[in-house]
């Protein structure tokens, strides 16, 4: 299991984390190549069927990540976001869907060195929790 | 205190008493209308009627075991605009709730409208009942109610009331403005009519009924339901989550869906106008199937069934009143309600909310608090 590479589908707000993700790039900070980025315009976008399509395809694990409360563009799309992950916590592991695969998490467009952390800490309890079986499985 | 009054039943004639209160609702309550459930003159059927004449209100029987729809879904219709004037709606209590969902959601208004509660021993499926009523018409009702009372229970031949029912802790519809009480209540002699709103009250008011009490017996009455339902309902909540504890298991629970949405036309609280799953977001390129079956060498079509479902779930289950019309509209016999009751069960307690049970009570998704769920960020701002 150690040496799965698990595969993120991570759902960030362009105008925070993405440029983050793009300064991890530039200040050439390693971080693991697991992740699958998809650039939102705003965590308020991230509709709950794109994090549960991404689980059903058989994504280990999804991050969605945004600005810091109070730094939303569109004032409030942060904190919607975070009840629909809530939301989703409560949902997912019903059908065996650990939560900790879905991670909600703020990071500013200067904090490179946190993205580039964040997602060696997810991949690393990705690997400890182990692959997720639906990409195996049929699921109608 | 809430304002009680009773409706007096001669002759035993439980629904003959209850047609009379009708019918003095469109007399003397200043109504425009009475919307209650009657017996079809075309066909051995109840449906919600709408009544202005109080001479076609002969067939009410809002005490048959059947609800072919969620009647919430229509009361909606008839109070999206205003109405110029009131009309009192006749329903159960899972109608009313639902329908409290939907006047959140601002797909109806309290504005226009008297909730009528009554009481609920539940109801069978729209496939069962046919076999219960036969051609009895009304009388099977009396039969129904009479096997209740007497603890002969709620089966008949080798059906019961749907699993929804059973599990219903909301027998008693303590959200309506004007609630008709059974349980617990000597019916060969009278109704409980209780006024638990404003509203109510100056409708049973211009009624002019003779005062009544709520018997002590009552509470218990209820208390022993509800628990019975309890009961039920913990066991199915416990059975389902054993069936559907994986996505693998999910998928055999939801393997003879045909994506026919029944579910959800049906579902009182399925608030989307149009539902994303018939617009053109899933009607995929011809290829996109093709690539879909290359990656694990076969895929179930229609597709996106268990999507469907989870998303479904992520959309309404905060709202779920558990009246089970989504188990009694599908064609495959998937129980549907099952699935649904239970997600629901965490998705409110996530959110410390209960569907149906106030108007005041701000939907989850539809709102949010700057300081709240920090430990889904481990604590971070
Ligand atoms: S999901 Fe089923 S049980 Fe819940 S409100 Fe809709 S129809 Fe009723
Ligand atoms: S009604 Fe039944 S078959 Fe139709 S979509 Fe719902 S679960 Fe599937
Ligand atoms: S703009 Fe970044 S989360 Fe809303």
């Amino acid at each position: 299991m150690a040496d799965f590479e698990p595969t993120i589908i991570a759902f960030v707000c362009n105008w925070c984390t993405y440029t983050a993700a793009d300064l991890a790039g530039t200040s050439r900070l390693a971080y693991p190549p697991n992740v699958r980025m998809i650039r939102m315009m705003c965590t308020g976008m991230v509709d709950p069927k794109y994090v549960i399509k991404a689980f059903l395809e058989g994504a280990d694990a999804v991050l969605i990540s945004g600005c810091h409360p109070g730094d939303c563009h569109y004032i409030n799309g942060n904190y919607k976001a975070r009840r629909r992950v809530k939301l989703l916590k409560e949902i997912l592991p019903r059908f065996g869907i650990d939560e900790k695969r879905l991670k909600l998490t703020w990071i500013g467009a200067s904090e490179g060195v946190d993205f580039a952390e964040t997602v060696k800490e997810m991949v690393a309890e990705i690997k400890a929790l182990g692959p997720s079986n639906i990409k195996e499985q049929m699921v109608l | 205190m809430a304002k009680t009054a009773k409706i007096e039943v001669k002759d035993q004639d439980l629904l003959g008493s209850l047609r009379g209160f009708f019918r003095s609702l469109l007399e003397k309550g200043e109504l425009q209308a009475v919307m209650v459930p009657q017996h079809l003159p075309m066909k051995n059927t109840v449906m919600p009627t709408l009544v202005t004449d109080p001479e076609k209100i002969n067939g009410a029987d809002p005490l048959a075991p059947v609800f072919p729809i969620n009647a919430a879904k229509v009361v909606s219709k008839l109070t999206r605009r205003p109405l110029g004037g009131q009309v009192a709606a006749v329903l159960r209590p899972c109608e009313i709730r639902a329908f409290i969902e939907l006047v959140k959601l601002k797909q109806g208004s309290m504005e226009d409208v008297v909730l009528v509660g009554v009481d609920c021993y539940g109801a069978y499926s729209n496939d069962n009942y046919p076999r219960f009523v036969g051609d009895e018409g009304a009388a099977s009702t009396i039969r129904f109610y009479q096997n209740v009372t007497s603890g002969k229970g709620t089966a008949y031949e080798d059906f019961d009331i749907s699993p929804a029912c059973k599990a219903c802790e909301y027998p008693v519809p303590d959200n309506a403005d004007l609630l008709i009480g059974l349980v617990g209540v000597e019916t060969s002699d009278h109704l409980l009519v209780k006024a638990n709103t404003p509203k109510g009250e100056e409708l049973l008011g211009r009624l002019g009924l003779p005062s009544g009490q709520e018997a002590a017996e009552r509470a218990k009455a209820i208390e022993a339901l509800v628990a019975e339902r309890i009961a039920y309902r913990d066991q199915m909540f416990d059975e389902t989550s054993h069936a559907t504890a994986d996505i693998q298991k999910l998928t055999s629970y939801l393997a003879n869906c045909v994506n026919c949405y029944n579910c959800r036309v049906a579902c009182p609280v399925c608030y989307c106008k149009e539902c994303v799953f018939v617009t053109d977001v899933f009607d995929h390129e011809p290829m996109q199937y093709l690539r879909w079956a290359r990656r694990k060498g076969i895929i179930k079509m229609p597709t996106d069934t268990v999507f469907y479902h989870i998303t479904r779930l992520a959309h309404m289950s905060t709202a779920c009143i558990g009246c089970g019309q989504c188990s009694n509209a599908c064609p495959n016999n998937i129980p549907v309600m099952e699935i649904f009751r239970t997600v629901a069960n965490y998705t409110q307690k996530a959110f410390d909310y209960q569907a149906g049970r106030s108007v005041e009570d701000e939907p989850p998704l539809s709102v949010f608090r700057e300081a709240e769920f920090r430990e889904l960020t481990g604590g971070k701002d």
